[in-house]
């Protein structure tokens, strides 16, 4: 196993509050690995460290042996760390196809005046872009709303667009911040299907969850986060079956 | 729900709007005619002014000059989200370079033009480097302030600019040895410069450029996670949208003959957000139409002399509530597709 992302030492303080308090674990080159913890534990707040969203109080994020932890969130993506956001973001205007479009951003070439002439090599590029694209939706499900404007897609499509939109980037390891939140069984059993694709497919992947039916399903290991610190490290049954997990998680 | 999109989806926006299955023949084939309707009203209004000629086709010259400055606001705060108050700063620098230079040094005005667009280039680089990366409104500020003060100094360098006085005898537009005199063909000039723009914001729309500018607009967060430089792309879209500004400049005086200070003033600024919202923020067709038609709405009112103004600002406001988009976002509605 090859170690793709370290977090190491991780603190986040605010003021006499410590969010996040000296959190440790690596996240392989290969399968999904899941952060869960109770409401409150310091989940977001950990994703957002390793993101880039906050620089952490103490701590170092390593990614494929760089020092990541002061970068701003395009210079991390532009190394292949890209992330989603547990309340969507996407670009409302444009089409669903267009989303997954602006995703290949680091992985194509091209400004203004190349966009008004167009020469073969855009044409051709357009071309391909378009191919990918519609590759992706089709991935996630979304093959048939690729022309409708992101902004009419409901919730549980709009959470799936923004996965297949990070997937364009080509990313070495996706950041899932809770992305099964809002989303009926069904689109989260899809969602479940899709993740297990992108793991299968060579991307690491590393969610944050709340959802356990997603995280049993999904996860090959799994670090569990209570009142800001690590309390438990495994795979999904070891750690359901953890004294200390039950405990934080009935309280 | 993915198996059987078309029968379960919940996505359908309002009723009797966008379903799931877009664009049956019936229905592509209106939006493709009432997406022409603009650009034919367009093409009709402009036909008459070369047709008539005298007033009208004044109006009408006036009116496609702020096209093209619109146009270019469009490019800044349509599709990448941001706010100007100051572009007039930059249609002063074109205009007043190309006034100063054809007439007190005779440079032909192609050679002026570029002068006035380096000048505006090189201001907007100034001002827009250090507040694009700003978030916030420090950049909305920051070119309020250039459009006072490029104001100021039209008004005060009277050695170059002649004050309120103004300068005149400024040169028809022309390159080499074709001027272009008489209404036809400075509307057919115009036309031109206003098609070639409208050709170059399509062409942007639709490549990674432009997609760029939209991710910004949408969600700077979301931008930059996909590895998106925000600042540099903003950047790159003021400076766009300032040489259509000093562009803008340099037509007007060239078409007037004459520019003092008030051309270029804050009421510029005003007009061109009408024009922007009227005729539909962030679309190709939108700052054409709203240019013309605010331009020729007060003309319209003119007749009920003491309710003009009146008249004037209902229909704006009507306009705002009902079309949000603008006149071109009003079609896309029409034609069943959702507008935004």
């Amino acid at each position: 196993m090859t170690v793709r992302l370290s977090v190491e030492g991780a603190t986040k303080r605010y003021g006499g509050l410590t969010a996040v308090d000296d959190v440790s674990f690596v996240v392989p080159d290969r399968g999904v690995t899941a952060i869960i913890g109770p409401n409150g534990a310091g989940k977001t707040t950990l994703f957002n460290l390793i993101s880039g969203a906050q620089p952490p109080t103490a701590g170092r994020v390593v990614f494929e042996g760089e020092d990541v932890t002061r970068l701003p969130p395009e210079a991390k993506a532009a190394r292949g760390l890209v992330r989603t956001f547990q309340l969507v973001k996407l670009f409302a205007d444009l089409t669903a196809a267009e989303n997954v479009a602006v995703g290949t951003h680091l992985k194509t070439r091209g400004g203004f005046l190349s966009a008004v002439f167009r020469p073969p090599s855009i044409r051709r590029m357009e071309a391909g872009i378009a191919a990918r694209s519609r590759e992706l939706l089709d991935l996630v499900g979304l093959g048939a709303v690729a022309d409708r404007k992101a902004a009419t897609l409901s919730y549980g499509r709009q959470r799936l667009l923004e996965v297949a939109r990070a997937l364009a980037a080509e990313p070495k390891l996706l950041l899932l911040d809770e992305p099964a939140a809002g989303l009926n069984a069904e689109e989260s059993a899809r969602l479940s299907d899709v993740i297990r694709k992108i793991a299968a497919s060579g991307t690491s992947v590393l969610l944050i969850e709340h959802d356990m039916t997603l995280v049993m399903n999904t996860a090959d290991d799994v670090v569990v986060i209570d009142f800001g610190r690590k309390i438990a490290q495994g795979a999904p049954a070891e750690v359901k079956a953890n004294p200390a997990v039950i405990a934080a998680y009935l309280g | 729900m993915t198996n059987s999109p078309a029968t379960t989806s919940p996505d359908a926006g309002p009723p009797g709007l966008g379903s799931e299955a877009e664009g049956t023949p019936a229905r592509s084939g209106l939006a493709l005619v009432l997406g022409a309707l603009p650009w034919l009203v367009a093409a009709g209004l402009v036909g008459a002014a070369g047709y008539l000629g005298g007033y009208l086709a004044t109006i009408v010259a006036f009116a496609l000059i702020y096209a093209v400055f619109v146009t270019g606001l469009n490019i800044f705060m349509g599709f990448t989200a941001q706010v100007s108050f100051g572009h007039n700063a930059f249609a002063a620098i074109g205009g007043y370079t190309s006034a100063v230079l054809t007439t007190t040094y005779e440079w032909p005005p192609l050679a002026a033009f570029a002068a006035g667009l380096a000048g505006s280039l090189a201001l907007a680089g100034l001002i827009g480097w250090p507040t694009l990366r700003l978030k916030g409104h420090y950049l909305s500020m920051g070119t309020l302030a250039i459009g006072l003060i490029v104001y100021e100094i039209a008004v005060q360098w009277e050695s170059v600019t002649q004050g309120y006085l103004g300068i005149s005898g400024i040169p028809s537009l022309g390159i080499g040895r074709f001027e272009a005199t008489g209404d036809r063909q400075i509307l057919a000039v115009l036309t031109a410069i206003v098609l070639l723009g409208a050709f170059v914001v399509a062409r942007m729309r639709r490549s990674r450029f432009g997609r760029a500018l939209s991710a910004v607009a949408g969600s700077e967060e979301a931008a930059r996670a996909l590895g998106i430089d925000v600042a540099r792309y903003k950047l790159a879209s003021f400076l766009l949208s300032a040489g259509f500004a000093s562009l803008a400049g340099t037509l007007f005086v060239h078409v007037v003959g004459y520019v003092s200070p008030e051309v270029f003033g804050l009421h510029m600024v005003i007009l061109a957000f009408t024009m922007l919202y009227v005729g539909g923020l962030g679309t190709v067709v939108g700052p054409i139409i709203g240019a013309l038609v605010i331009s020729l709405l007060p003309e319209t009112f003119r007749g009920f002399r003491d309710y003009q103004d009146l008249g004037y600002g209902a229909a704006l406001i009507l306009l705002l509530i009902y079309a949000p988009r603008g006149m071109a976002g009003l079609i896309d509605l029409a034609a069943g597709r959702k507008a935004s």
